[in-house]
């Protein structure tokens, strides 16, 4: 045994992925729905039970859903770490969010205490067995490089965010007084500026120079971001623990500036992108880092608090459909029909007429879900303006565009099975 | 002192910046044959740098040939020549849509090859190979100089065809 088990060709069996990214559009399909049904009503604070449904709708069952399919996916090639059982991990991980994700949605809506209940067993089970699997496959490899350091940080916030999550549950239901000042404000920080924008941001340093052949990230926003976002957001929830808002509002603050500063350089980086042609893919990076500027500046100033409970669910609308989203939906159009090239590939090799990453779906259909989902985006930050007029047209806007990325990759997926249906069929013949 | 790992990461980036020029040529098809072809030429220069020396002497320190990581590294280049043939085939078919699908598949590929090699690879060659490094890398210098001074390479083919 070398200084590093290994084995190189670990990608996991295709189904393992794909589980996660064809049920991540559901989500923001149910989600839509939610909206749709009730309206502008729950635009009148975060915490409307609608608002909360619909937000962990997105968060747990399309976000992390498809954050868990990349994850098993791409640790094995950015850390260099295979993830030890994928199909065992993959067959606890999914079932678990996808039940827990529709759970917890279903207590929102129902105020029902027991469905709380089951849903934190779930997802408690989900994510402590994907940082479990993960964090595992990155040791067993002694994976050190900045990205298994940066996929650590991920996986911590992405604990602190369940911990935090589970503390609101067990208030909610049993009534526990916590010592724990303001959990509402502390889950969704942790979870959006945590979880969520440190996966993206440890992938972003490696796919963004790689796929469209931009120059480095500079190295010193590669080795402090992960550490400083998580100072910051430590440092915000002592402040708010320990009642100290100016130091509370100077973390926030700094934490805005580290997205917005990541946010920029990316832009920056991808306008010197050697790659000439814009493809779909640029377009959606675009319009997330956009989005997540004006996220993190919003969360900046909810944090001061000074503004009305309303204008705060704009944080959540601009990180979570805006930024992350639009991430999201981007980088499956690159990866799905990678992933299937890859395993026809090692199905039947090189033969004649096989698909390229191009052939699974054309350029136009991206084009029109891309433009369906900016339109939606713009219409739902308008429902917060002026919720009576704008919400259900918000909704459905969304439901279309969520709809339309559904039938995106299953139409990617279908061509790969069909592919592998005829190579399958093929091979007795031949032998 | 170059380390093996340096020498090689050199030729990654090489590749990516031909590769751009031969994906960005794409239409305009004496450019794009000439720009593929400098492309092409350095890419299996790069392959023959490993199969014939860096990969040889990590199995041989090793013992780790069959079913180990270098079988898997070569097993993807055998992917990234058939792809190479493919954009060469669109490109004197003037045919822009496979052209750049191959080139897109054939980058996916590389650069997620290139990163395993760059994290994993080339760190256990290095630490197979121990004192003869710098002998590989001679070895590998080599090479290059030796496609240097037979230049067969397609660049000439296409500016004259
Ligand atoms: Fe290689
Ligand atoms: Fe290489």
């Amino acid at each position: 045994m070398g200084p590093r088990q290994l084995d190189l060709a670990q990608a996991p069996p295709i189904s393992v992925p794909l589980r996660f990214f064809l049920t991540a559009p559901l989500f923001a399909i149910a989600a839509a729905g939610v909206v749709a049904f009730h309206g502008g009503a729950m635009f009148a604070s975060r915490f409307m039970p609608a608002t909360l449904a619909a937000t962990h709708l997105l968060a747990l069952g399309c976000l992390s859903m498809t954050m868990a399919g990349a994850l098993m996916q791409i640790v094995p090639v950015l850390a260099g770490a295979p993830i030890a059982r994928p199909r065992m991990i993959a067959g606890i991980v999914h079932p678990a969010l996808t039940l827990g994700s529709l759970m917890l949605a279903a207590a929102f809506l129902a105020g029902a205490e027991r469905l709380f209940v089951a849903a934190a067993v779930l997802l408690g089970v989900a994510f402590a067995v994907l940082i479990a699997a993960v964090v595992h496959a990155m040791l067993r490899a002694r994976a050190k490089d900045r990205t298994a350091r940066a996929l650590h940080l991920a996986m911590a916030a992405l604990g602190v965010t369940v911990v935090l999550g589970a503390g609101l549950g067990l208030r909610r239901v049993f009534g526990a007084a916590l010592p724990i000042a303001s959990l509402a404000d502390l889950h969704p920080a942790w979870a959006l500026f945590g979880w969520v924008g440190l996966l993206i941001a440890a992938v972003a340093e490696r796919v963004v120079p790689m796929f469209q052949l931009t120059p480095a990230y500079p190295s010193w926003l590669v080795r402090r971001f992960g550490f400083a976002v998580l100072g910051g957001l430590l440092v915000w929830t002592v402040a708010r623990q320990a009642a100290v808002p100016l130091i509370g509002d100077i973390a926030a603050g700094a934490l805005a500036m580290l997205y917005v500063a990541f946010a920029l350089v990316t832009l920056r980086l991808q306008r010197r992108r050697r790659r000439r042609r814009i493809d779909v893919n640029v377009l959606f990076w675009r319009l997330g880092m956009v989005l997540a500027i004006a996220a993190a500046l919003a969360f900046a100033t909810a944090a001061t608090g000074v503004l009305p409970a309303r204008a705060v669910l704009v944080v959540g609308v601009l990180a979570i459909v805006g930024a992350a989203l639009s991430l999201v939906n981007g980088m499956l159009y690159r990866i799905v029909p990678f992933i299937a090239w890859f395993h026809l590939y090692t199905l039947a090799g090189a033969s004649p007429g096989m698909p390229n990453v191009k052939d699974y779906l054309t350029e136009s259909r991206q084009r029109a879900q891309f433009a369906l989902h900016a339109a939606a985006v713009v219409l739902l930050v308008a429902a917060l303006v002026l919720p009576d007029v704008a919400a259900r047209i918000a909704a459905l806007a969304f439901m279309t565009s969520a709809l339309a990325w559904q039938a995106n990759l299953v139409a990617i997926v279908r061509v790969y099975r069909q592919r592998a249906r005829a190579l399958a069929s093929a091979q007795p013949a031949q032998g | 002192m170059t380390t093996i790992g340096d020498f090689m990461l050199g030729g990654h980036a090489a590749c990516d910046d031909l590769f751009a020029q031969a994906e960005n040529a794409a239409g305009d098809w004496p450019r794009a044959e000439g720009a593929l072809g400098v492309f092409r030429d350095t890419l299996l220069e790069h392959i023959a740098m490993e199969e014939e020396v860096l990969f040889p002497a990590f199995e041989d320190e090793s013992g780790a040939a069959q079913g180990g990581p270098s079988e898997t590294m070569r097993a993807e280049h055998q992917q990234m020549r058939a792809l190479l043939e493919q954009m060469a085939d669109a490109a004197r078919a003037h045919d822009e849509r496979r052209y750049l699908g191959a080139a897109d598949t054939l980058l996916m590929l590389m650069q997620q090859h290139n990163m395993k090699e760059e994290s994993m690879m080339y760190p256990m060659i290095e630490a197979a190979a121990g004192t003869r490094a710098d002998e590989l890398i001679a070895q590998c210098r080599a090479i290059e100089l030796r496609s240097a001074g037979t230049c067969t390479c397609s660049r000439h083919g296409a500016a004259t065809a």
